[in-house]
């Protein structure tokens, strides 16, 4: 049962994944402000791309015996 | 500027420490403690998808286009997040079938077809040489930014001879065939290497974040002032926005990008040595799956400001962007981090060379010369001795020439593009796998001539779209056709093909070429029927996770001899290799000599399937049946074994569930002798407990009765004292007989019930009313605490209740000091249920003795100080209270009073309760 979830929450995170990096959520964040210096393009890719490092991390390293 | 000798000196140190971690990893792989073994490892050795395109290029490309270099890297992300499905369950394909390649994999899979084998290794050559060309050409161009003094052209190329390009790919080949061809192995493993290119992707890590960080904080003030300047550049500005100035955001050619890195990143030869045929095992795929995402992060954080940085210092069209990391340390006069961020670059080119010549130089051997040299009278099936020397030559020929061949291309068309472009066209090419490869994972009724069909329309459209105008942009090739299309159609221009426009090149290359070969690969699998050995190792593949090594069905018949296949086995694997291989097997079956191995099928398939790993599938196949005399199988003959096979996994599951059940039993069996033996030491224990408590009372009505018998004279006030006692005891013993019947019914079970809705608050109010005279001529005060409100019934016995309640206040009031003795009674509600307390502020009862309290005849305290009871009371309240699926306990400690405490549940139904009955019985 709980075996099937990992995979369908796989699943999902990819799903969502593509959609976050193409369009049009992508166009979000064509913005001419900065974060901290940085401006909110790149920083928002980038800030995307660890987000999903990190729901991976999770998901994978949650025992789910 | 540094001099040539230092650069070429560090070079060769670079490869030195490179060999010795290799040795170190195939010396403990000997010794059985692999240093690889391990998720991190697993995870660097990916990293060799970050090649010297990464390491140079992409700050070019993120220099011309902002953060159009990013895709090559999200692509990768999101195929790790479905790693744990799709990349596990082609490990364990491979690993059980013994493939070693990717054309391994498609041929097998496809009725271990060596048409495919070779067209599939065919494509990966041709696709590869453009990438291999890239490695040459940043190295070259690098060594030669190294070794120029700034400013200066970069010297012209030199003839052939006097190339040094040249000299660099002839060493990486040579380096290349110690490190990959020296012996032979049937998974075609190679730890030291693995070792080798997880030491590289530390390497080319370091120097890359190094050199990021010197630009950063060493010639920029950190991130802030970097983008500042950068924005205030009305021609940067662009670079860091999603469009482009004036053009639209090429959506198309994101998502493009995005699956074009999504498919290399599992299908590049590369990637899938290391990913599949050396992964140790596959559940360190979970933590990889998210590290490698992570190093392709770390690694891609500092490309943009680099590339802003280069382009802010030098001004932009001034220097080659590509070469920014190794220009900007020397303007600045750090030649050292310059040379070290050179040594990284030459990890990332020479881990991605090793790698894929080696993964290349296999698929080549097996599946393109070997096919053809075992038709042949020499080296066929009739022929004998020992060909493990004959395919290391072969492995060790085709690395030389597949770098040859990249050389070839680099002094074709290298010149023309920038790294990236080149790069691109290779992943085009090894993106036409996917089909095949996928749809062979996932969908049975993929067979031969569908991935046949797909692949040749695939790349035959890709050669059209996308390496002949990389051909013609050099000049080798006349542009003419380029603007009026072949045989002057217009509507067969490469790069508008059929007239379709709006796209460039990369997207419009991919979009046909996938389109053609999916399309190609579902109509002609759908109207064509596969054969019966496809049709076997469909089955075998897509359900692999379903079979286990026991019950695997054997798609073979016929009749072989075992010295035969010992002989064939010799041939290939050596002698040694060929004994271990069949000593194994024999004691797998449990025989003491290989001699009596059983000639059948199982052995078929298993010298098949080790010579599958030296030779690929498809000449394992076909050397195997030279050998033996086979029947040819039908479709008929192949669901006839899948049902076999299925019965017998149906037949040794129903034995594990029989033998399983039967475990089960033995151990209820066991568990209920147990209780029985404890309950009979408790019946005995209990019988001398009640004669016990029987005879104390009995002895003294007797002593009593006894002394007014002999006794006639005694005054009638004495006769009368001693009366009552008797009756006294009388009373006690009746009490005691009821309660030991009482226990025992309940126990049984035979006690009635009398079950209603029951307000918990008054039967508490009732008990409490009915002792409180007790209490009073005691001095002792007793105070009830409460609800005001109404609580919900509970479906309970009240009477039994009561008993419980009045069983509490009355064993309460005996342990309570004489003077001041206060007893209070608490009731809580909840949702769940009600909670009623009774707390005394008697001298408490320790920890110890708190559970015997409940045991039968049982009292705390010292002997001398019991007070009067049966020691039945609280068991049989427990019993009554747990009865209605509640649980009674006692919070106490010495010199701070006892409170005994029942929660009664409130059950959502009767149901709920004949369960726990049913339970308790």
């Amino acid at each position: 049962m709980l075996r099937g979830m990992t995979s369908a929450r796989l699943v999902a995170l990819f799903t969502f994944g593509c959609a976050l990096l193409n369009f049009p959520l992508l166009a979000l964040w064509d913005k001419d402000i900065t974060i901290l210096g940085i401006p909110l393009f790149p920083a928002a890719l980038f800030m995307i791309w660890a987000g999903m490092i990190a729901v991976l991390a999770w998901l994978m390293e949650t025992d789910e015996r | 500027m540094i001099s040539s000798s230092l650069v070429i000196a560090a070079s060769f140190l670079y490869v030195l420490i490179l060999f010795a971690v290799a040795w170190f990893g195939d010396k403990r792989a000997a010794e059985g403690r692999s240093i690889i073994a391990s998720p991190w490892v697993y995870a660097l050795s990916m990293a060799v998808y970050c090649t010297a395109w990464t390491y140079f290029g992409s700050v070019g490309r993120a220099a011309n286009t902002g953060l159009w270099f990013l895709p090559i890297y999200l692509g990768p992300m999101l195929a790790m997040i479905l790693a744990w499905l799709v990349l596990r369950k082609m490990i364990r394909i491979a690993k059980t079938y013994r493939i070693t390649s990717i054309a391994d994999f498609i041929a097998s899979r496809y009725g271990k077809s060596r048409t495919l084998a070779s067209l599939v290794t065919l494509i990966t050559v041709v696709g590869i040489v453009p990438y291999i060309a890239l490695q040459l050409k940043a190295i070259s161009s690098g060594y030669a930014m190294l070794t120029t003094p700034l400013g200066q052209p970069r010297p012209e190329m030199g003839l052939w001879l006097g190339d040094s390009t040249l000299y660099i790919a002839l060493a990486l080949a040579g380096f290349t065939i110690i490190f990959g061809t020296r012996h032979l192995d049937t998974t075609e493993r190679h730890e030291g290497m693995v070792a080798a290119i997880a030491f590289e992707s530390i390497v080319k890590l370091v120097a890359f974040l190094a050199v990021g960080i010197f630009v950063v904080y060493g010639v920029f003030n950190g991130m802030g002032d970097l983008f500042a300047q950068a924005l205030a550049d009305e021609k940067l500005k662009p670079l860091l926005l999603l469009g482009q100035g004036e053009y639209d955001f090429a959506y198309p050619q994101w998502f493009a990008l995005i699956l074009l890195a999504m498919l290399s990143v599992i299908f590049l030869p590369r990637q899938f040595q290391v990913m599949v045929v050396e992964n140790v095992d596959e559940r360190h795929l979970k933590r990889a799956s998210w590290v490698f995402p992570l190093y392709l992060l770390l690694i891609n954080i500092f490309v943009l400001p680099i590339a802003i940085g280069g382009l802010l210092f030098f001004g932009q069209g001034q220097a080659d962007p590509d070469y920014f990391v190794l220009s900007l340390p020397l303007a600045h006069g750090y030649e050292w981090l310059a040379l070290f961020v050179f040594v990284g670059g030459l990890s990332a080119a020479t881990g991605m060379v090793i790698v894929e010549a080696i993964a290349v130089s296999t698929m080549v051997c097996n599946d393109l010369v070997m096919p053809f040299l075992l038709r042949t009278e020499r080296f066929g099936s009739r022929a004998s001795g020992d060909l493990t020397g004959l395919l290391l030559m072969i492995r060790r020929v085709a690395i030389l020439g597949i770098l040859l061949l990249g050389y070839l291309y680099f002094r074709m068309a290298g010149e023309a593009y920038a790294l990236v472009s080149i790069g691109l066209i290779s992943f085009a090419a090894v993106a036409q796998f996917a089909p095949a490869m996928l749809g062979g994972m996932y969908w049975k009724v993929g067979n031969r001539q569908g991935a046949l069909v797909g692949l040749i329309l695939g790349f035959a459209l890709w050669i059209y779209t996308l390496l002949l105008p990389s051909l013609v942009k050099s000049g080798w090739i006349d542009s003419g056709f380029m603007h009026e299309g072949l045989f002057g159609l217009v509507w067969l221009r490469p790069e508008q093909l059929f007239g379709l426009e709006g796209l460039d090149n990369l997207t419009h290359a991919l979009f046909w070429s996938l389109f053609a070969n999916i399309s190609a690969y579902v109509l002609v699998s759908l109207w064509t029927r596969p054969e019966a050995r496809e049709a076997s190792q469909a089955l075998l593949f897509v359900d692999v996770f379903e079979r286990t090594a026991s019950t695997h069905p054997v798609f073979w018949q016929g009749r072989a001899k075992l010295a035969d296949l010992r002989n064939l086995t010799e041939r290939f694997l050596g002698l040694d290799k060929a004994e271990r291989v069949f000593t194994d097997y024999a004691r797998r079956l449990g025989l003491s000599q290989t001699k009596d191995i059983p000639a059948n099928a199982q052995l078929v398939q298993y010298v098949e399937t080790q010579l599958a790993g030296a030779i690929g599938t498809g000449s394992a196949r076909m050397m195997v049946a030279s050998v033996v005399e086979e029947e040819q199988l039908d479709l008929d003959d192949v669901m006839r074994i899948l049902e076999e096979a299925s019965q017998l996994r149906a037949y040794s599951k129903a034995l594990e569930e029989k033998s399983l059940s039967l475990e089960k039993a033995t151990r209820e069996l066991r568990a209920a002798n147990e209780q029985l033996k404890s309950l009979d030491k408790l019946k005995d224990d209990f019988m001398s407990s009640v004669t016990h408590e029987l005879r104390t009372p009995l002895t003294s009505i007797r002593a009593f009765t006894e002394m007014m018998l002999d006794d006639d004279e005694m005054e009638a006030e004495q006769r009368r004292q001693f009366l009552e006692i008797v009756v006294g005891e009388a009373e006690r013993l009746g009490r005691l007989v009821n309660q030991v019947l009482d226990m025992a019914k309940i126990e049984a079970g035979h006690a009635e019930w009398h079950n209603s809705d029951v307000d918990i608050q008054a039967v508490v109010r009732q008990a409490v009313n009915s002792i409180s005279g007790t209490y009073l001529e005691n001095g002792l005060s007793l105070n009830l605490y409460d609800s005001h409100e109404v609580i919900a019934p509970i479906r309970a016995d009240p009477d039994r209740l009561m008993q419980v309640m009045l069983n509490l206040l009355s064993n309460a009031a005996k342990f309570v000091p004489h003077s001041g003795g206060k007893v209070d009674v608490y009731i809580t509600d909840a949702v769940d249920g009600v909670t009623v307390a009774v707390q005394d502020n008697g001298k408490g009862i320790a920890k110890h003795e708190q559970e015997q309290v409940f045991e039968k005849f049982r009292q705390a305290g010292e002997f001398s100080d019991r007070p009067q009871g049966t020691g039945l009371g609280l068991p049989i309240s427990r019993q009554i209270v747990e009865h209605f699926g509640g649980r009674m306990w006692l919070d106490s400690e010495l010199g701070a009073g006892a409170r005994f405490s029942f929660f009664l549940p409130r059950l959502k139904d009767t149901q709920e309760l004949a369960l726990i009955e049913e339970e308790r019985a």
